[in-house]
């Protein structure tokens, strides 16, 4: 609403005063819907004594922070090799995407459509017969339950936004800007590193956020070619909440959501809607 | 190659698929000249300053700078720097990394550098914006970041893609000065495209206009303007009222039939080539003199005279704008008082600011097409542009 239209509405103030009521209600489901489950979880974290029909844990403390973290429990192992994981991911998703991306934005390319849809084939299948047949084929060259074998999994996933969203932070580039460059005597690779680059820098670091996000929390792939030799973070939540340990499996949960809430602060920073409108394009 | 010739483009052809856009084009531009490309959208004048930049590959013919033959080189090689329309400045760099980027390139020591774009930022009026991010900047301060940054490596030929057409109406007039004297003391070599006849007149040494990727034609501006070529050139300098006439035409003079709206009158030919037959007659408003239908009629050999009815006045400043029917033509006259509504009026067009044209029926022309269809929608105001 403009401020020009204040004034106006200002006359009947009352009327105005009884749309709150609805809209109060509606946001507050809305605050529920979202914030409800994670006070629940934030609860599990800290309670020691918690069961039916209490509606509040009998107890608080940190006693199962001091489990997880301790050198027995393997949380630390897997937040490691998840951190690993998922940074390898991205080394290898963007080492892909940026030279893709930049072909598929500048360069007339046949099949452009065509190139850019078979990124989402991946994500057009389900995942559990494809990644035991991969576990199967990893199995057989000895990539099974390696590091290199679970990065090429999520690297496979995540190629698809890496490639998508690197495409259009390449296509936001005015293709003058390089051309700039040129006229004055910058060689082709030089006005791609010095202008092109930099100037593409936030979509393809908000690429790299969401490959990241999406490798710490992948769990099928993880699950078939990782385990047991290789743990992740997700798997230790499975594993937690499977076996009944909530607070094991909260604390866990908690420490995937704090990458995931920061990093997304982060992209709604630098993911402009110039970028984002050519996604997909 | 004669002397003189700095930039020579012979044969050009360029296209995008199967659609021409360039057509054989030769143009010979001297050191230091400045040359306008104008015309309308679409006729190619952008393409064949992208071809000269190396941004467009040419199907055919060379582009030669100084003798080398530079067709088939990348832009960075050309010793060319361009200026463009968006003017293309780089966000992540400061004001003066932007002027200071070519500089950079050719591996010149920091602090020659900053004195260079110290200078540079002097001569343009940009001192003390050097810190500054593009964004912060008004429109005249970037154009001039952009000429900044295309100057600072001394290139030998200047390009410049419309680099006025963004800037608002007030700035632009001073800055078209500005480029043109810049141009003249550093003497370099500038390319000008533009779809600004005016903005060409002002700045070029010689003015080439192009239509459908062809040359029309060429000449300084006072020849282009004053002896245009063809109707096209005609009407895109401002020749925009258009007749239909006959006559014949013997040694040193063209005799004018009488029609339904003229007398006969006796033009010199004053070097026009024409063959007798049907003439399309262009002139300027500005260029007819308007009298009241009962004025005494001047020597009839100096001038053609037209009669018509005046069926509107308007006032674009300065003269009053009268749109006058002649039988069914529709023609703008300027005069310095205005004359009522529906009176009878004579129009004397002196015969220099007259350009008479064979018609197609007699003279064939392959690229007819031209500003006729926008003849039609055109309102009192619009024959300025």
């Amino acid at each position: 609403m403009s401020t020009a239209a204040i004034p106006e509405t200002n006359a009947p103030g009352f009327r105005l005063d009884l749309w709150w009521i609805p809209r109060a209600i509606v946001l507050g489901l809305i605050a529920f819907a979202i914030f409800g489950p994670l006070t629940n979880l934030l609860l599990w974290t800290v309670a020691e004594k918690w069961y039916f029909p209490h509606t509040l844990p009998l107890e608080y403390g940190f006693s199962y922070w001091g489990r997880v973290f301790s050198p027995r429990g393997n949380a630390m192992e897997s937040l490691t090799n998840s951190i690993l994981v998922a940074s390898l991911t991205v080394v290898v998703s963007l080492a892909l995407a940026i030279p893709a991306g930049y072909a598929l934005a500048r360069l007339r390319l046949p099949f452009r459509a065509a190139i850019l849809f078979a990124f989402l084939i991946p994500q057009a299948f389900p995942n559990l017969p494809v990644y035991v047949n991969i576990a199967r084929l990893f199995y057989e060259i000895g990539l099974n339950g390696t590091i290199a074998g679970v990065v090429l999994v999520h690297a496979t996933h995540g190629l698809v936004y890496a490639v998508w969203i690197a495409t259009a932070a390449f296509a936001a580039v005015d293709a003058e800007l390089e051309q700039a460059a040129r006229s004055i005597g910058a060689g082709a690779l030089r006005a791609f590193r010095e202008v092109t680059l930099p100037l593409a820098a936030p979509g393809l670091l908000a690429s790299a956020i969401f490959v990241f996000l999406e490798s710490l929390d992948e769990f099928t792939g993880s699950y078939f070619v990782g385990a047991p030799d290789v743990n992740m973070l997700p798997l230790l939540l499975y594993t937690a909440g499977a076996g009944g340990n909530y607070q094991v499996a909260s604390i866990t949960a908690l420490l995937l959501l704090i990458p995931s809430v920061g990093f997304m602060l982060v992209v709604e920073r630098f993911l402009k809607s110039d970028v984002l409108s050519k996604v997909g394009h | 190659m004669d002397n003189g010739t700095f930039l020579r483009i012979a044969g050009l052809s360029a296209g995008y698929g199967a659609t021409r856009v360039l057509e054989r084009l030769d143009l010979d531009i001297r050191k230091g000249e400045f040359v306008a490309l104008l015309g309308s959208s679409g006729c190619g004048k952008t393409t064949l300053l992208r071809a000269v930049a190396g941004f467009a590959k040419p199907s055919a013919g060379s582009i030669i700078v100084a003798g080398r033959d530079v067709t088939r080189l990348p832009p960075d090689r050309r010793g060319m720097a361009m200026v463009f329309q968006s003017y293309a400045l780089w966000s992540h760099m400061t004001v003066g990394q932007n002027i200071g980027y070519g500089l950079k390139l050719k591996g010149l020591p920091r602090t020659e550098i900053a004195q260079r774009v110290g200078e540079l930022e002097e001569m343009l009026g940009l001192t003390g914006l050097g810190s500054r991010k593009p964004a912060a900047l008004s429109g005249g301060q970037r154009q001039r970041v952009a000429l900044g940054r295309a100057l600072a490596i001394n290139p030998q030929i200047l390009l410049l893609d419309e680099p006025l057409s963004n800037l608002d109406a007030r700035i632009r007039l001073k800055v078209r000065h500005d480029i043109s004297a810049l141009q003249k003391r550093l003497g370099i070599t500038a390319v000008h495209v533009t779809h600004d006849r005016e903005e060409a007149m002002v700045m070029a040494d010689r003015i080439v206009i192009m239509d459908a990727g062809r040359i029309a034609q060429q000449g300084t501006p006072e020849e282009v303007y004053n002896r245009p070529a063809s109707p096209f050139v005609a009407a895109f300098m401002g020749a925009e009222n258009v007749l239909e006439l006959s006559g014949n035409v013997d040694a040193s003079a063209v005799a004018i039939k009488a029609g339904a709206n003229n007398h006969r009158c006796l033009l010199p030919l004053g070097g026009r080539t024409l063959e007798s037959g049907m003439f399309e007659a262009r002139f300027r408003a500005e260029a007819a003199e308007l009298m009241t239908g009962d004025a005494p009629a001047g020597a009839p050999g100096q001038a053609l005279e037209l009669s018509g009815r005046v069926e509107a006045a308007s006032y674009p400043g300065g003269i009053w704008r009268h749109s006058i029917r002649i039988g069914e033509a529709q023609i703008l006259v300027d005069a310095p008082r205005p004359f009522e509504h529906g009176s009878a009026v004579r129009i004397r067009i002196p015969a220099e600011k007259l350009f008479l044209f064979n018609t197609r029926s007699a003279h064939e022309r392959p690229h007819a097409h031209s500003l006729h269809d926008g003849r039609k929608g055109r309102v009192l105001e619009a024959s300025e542009t």
